[in-house]
């Protein structure tokens, strides 16, 4: 009983430890193989950095009054992107929640239509939109569209699911329809919940916005584009304070009221 | 939940007309935002290009999938892949000191050191990680190069956030047991706190990788690296088959990728 209790060999030298640090050690090399990684050439070419660093550095702020109508057409494309992807999320969300929809076949097919959507990231859509309706802020609306339907669809399902069964039973017992359980029981269950997670969507949503323009999909990002082709770096430091003038206003306006809502 | 919905009936009982406020502003907000945007210039190509994608991602060009130049899909994601690995993993022991700076201890309200951590964090996180990116390239040159540092700088903001969170809302138990055996700072540093945050980190930084993934993929649309750029190429040339084939490619990396992730974290914490 009074036996020390003996430790094997793999615990005695930390066998697995050690297997999955040499495993992370030639990860790391094979990635900068891969990559190219070249410090000697990034510290020998880091005058030009600070180069740039340093004209950024003086603002031409005769240019901010350009900046003001193409900031606010950003947010004007977030807040109607937004909005188009929770409507059409909505109905997406109530059909993939676990709770509400009991044919595992449906919800299974909705949820992979979900996950493919959340795959693919906000300038590759801006990309594809700015080729199928063309350059200007109406692809931009698109973009932002699918990138919060896939966003919002995951955190609305998941906010439905974790309501209480109570009422949906008590409507259920007293011969409502589907349609009147979801709209009389569910959705005053969770609408201080979609109000909030939409808000948070349209914080991402602003900041996203701000690069779509990059690729001709309207916004502040059109004039960043032009700045930094043109090496106006002094132009490019105006754009990105507003950006962060206008992201920190908003963050701040969307956490007070999600911080009273909840 | 029930709290919840009741005091959201309360006030609309007593003030009828606070929902009439509410209304207003946010009709005023969507007829000013529907007036910014010019709806009526829309391609007429639109419907043909759509139907083109489609089409694209039904019958891909399965020839790029692996051509042995390393300019094929297999390569490019793989590169692609490797800048966010690297690009995490430097941004993770980078943000470490940052993640202390930020964190705040004890409860007052305003604390200079900790307040101007947070500030700087939400600058990095804010400074558009593509502009981040052609920085860079200016240094370095165009290539995978600049998109892992791009991701390495960009990639400070949020994990920098998540790691002083962790570090803020931590058992002190074991720090405070080092303490008062008469341990140093540094020793309660290695032995109590990292050990404490460790998993958090690790299950953060995995987190983050997933995102890294997503960016990773669309940085070498400004020319640092990766996917991105043939996608572009693709999509500019209008080669719908190609567009089809990197897309199929993109989605099921970032899948993949997601599933992998997940599972370890939900070992982690």
């Amino acid at each position: 009983m009074n036996e020390i209790p003996k430790r094997s060999f793999a615990q005695k030298y930390h066998v697995k430890s050690l297997f999955w640090l040499a495993l992370f050690i030639i990860l790391v090399f094979w990635t900068a193989n891969i990559t190219g990684v070249n410090f000697v050439m990034f510290f020998d070419n880091f005058g030009q950095f600070t180069d740039l660093l340093g004209k950024m550095a003086k603002p031409d702020w005769s240019y901010s009054k350009l900046v003001f109508a193409p900031i606010l057409q950003t947010i004007q494309m977030a807040l109607i992107g937004t909005t188009v992807g929770t409507l059409v999320a909505i109905p997406f969300s109530v059909l993939a929640a676990r709770n509400i929809v009991k044919n595992k076949f449906l919800r299974s097919v909705i949820r992979f239509i979900l996950n493919l959507v959340r795959t693919l990231p906000d300038l590759m859509l801006a990309a594809l939109f700015v080729a199928i309706v063309g350059i200007g802020p109406v692809a931009g609306v698109f973009t932002l569209a699918v990138f919060s339907f896939g966003m919002i669809s995951k955190l609305f399902y998941e906010a439905i699911e974790t309501i209480d069964e109570g009422p949906l039973e008590a409507l259920q017992a007293t011969g409502a329809s589907r349609t009147q359980v979801v709209i009389f029981a569910v959705i005053p269950q969770v609408f201080n919940y979609f109000i909030s997670y939409y808000l948070y969507t349209f914080e991402i949503n602003v900041r996203a916005s701000t690069v779509l323009g990059y690729l001709g999909a309207g916004g502040i990002g059109v004039y960043l584009q032009r700045s930094l082709n043109e090496f106006a770096y002094d132009q490019t430091a105006v754009i990105i304070i507003a950006i962060l003038v206008v992201v920190l206003i908003i963050d701040t306006i969307s956490n007070t009221m999600r911080e009273r809502l909840l | 939940m029930k709290t919840v919905s009741a005091t959201n009936q309360l006030p609309l009982k007593r003030n009828p007309f606070k929902w009439l406020f509410w209304v207003i502003i946010i009709v005023i907000m969507f007829i000013w935002a529907f007036a910014g945007i010019p709806f009526h210039g829309l391609q007429d190509s639109a419907a043909e290009v759509s139907k083109s994608i489609v089409s694209g991602i039904f019958h891909p060009d399965w020839a790029y999938v692996y051509d042995g130049s390393g300019e094929d899909l297999v390569g490019l994601t793989l590169q692609t892949l490797a800048m966010a690995f690297l690009g995490t993993f430097i941004s993770a022991i980078l943000s470490v000191p940052f993640a202390f700076w930020a964190a705040r201890k004890g409860h007052s309200k305003v604390h200079m050191r900790s307040t101007s951590g947070k500030l700087v964090l939400t600058l990095i996180r804010t400074f558009p990680e593509i502009v981040l990116a052609i920085m860079f390239i200016k240094a370095v040159g165009p290539g995978s190069f600049a998109g892992v540092l791009a991701v390495s700088i960009h990639s400070i903001g949020m994990l920098g956030k998540l790691f002083s969170e962790s570090i803020e809302n931590m058992d002190g138990g074991p720090a405070e047991a080092l303490t008062s055996s008469g341990s140093s700072h540094s020793q309660t540093l290695i032995f109590a706190t990292l050990p404490t945050v460790m998993p958090e980190f690790l299950s953060y930084t995995l987190y983050r990788f997933e995102i890294a993934v997503r960016s990773a993929s669309i940085l070498g649309m400004v020319g640092a690296g990766g996917i991105g750029t043939p996608l572009l190429f693709a999509i500019q040339t209008r080669s719908w088959s190609r567009v089809g084939i990197i897309l199929i490619g993109i989605i099921i990396t970032v899948t993949l990728i997601d599933f992998i992730s997940g599972s370890i974290r939900k070992r982690l914490v």
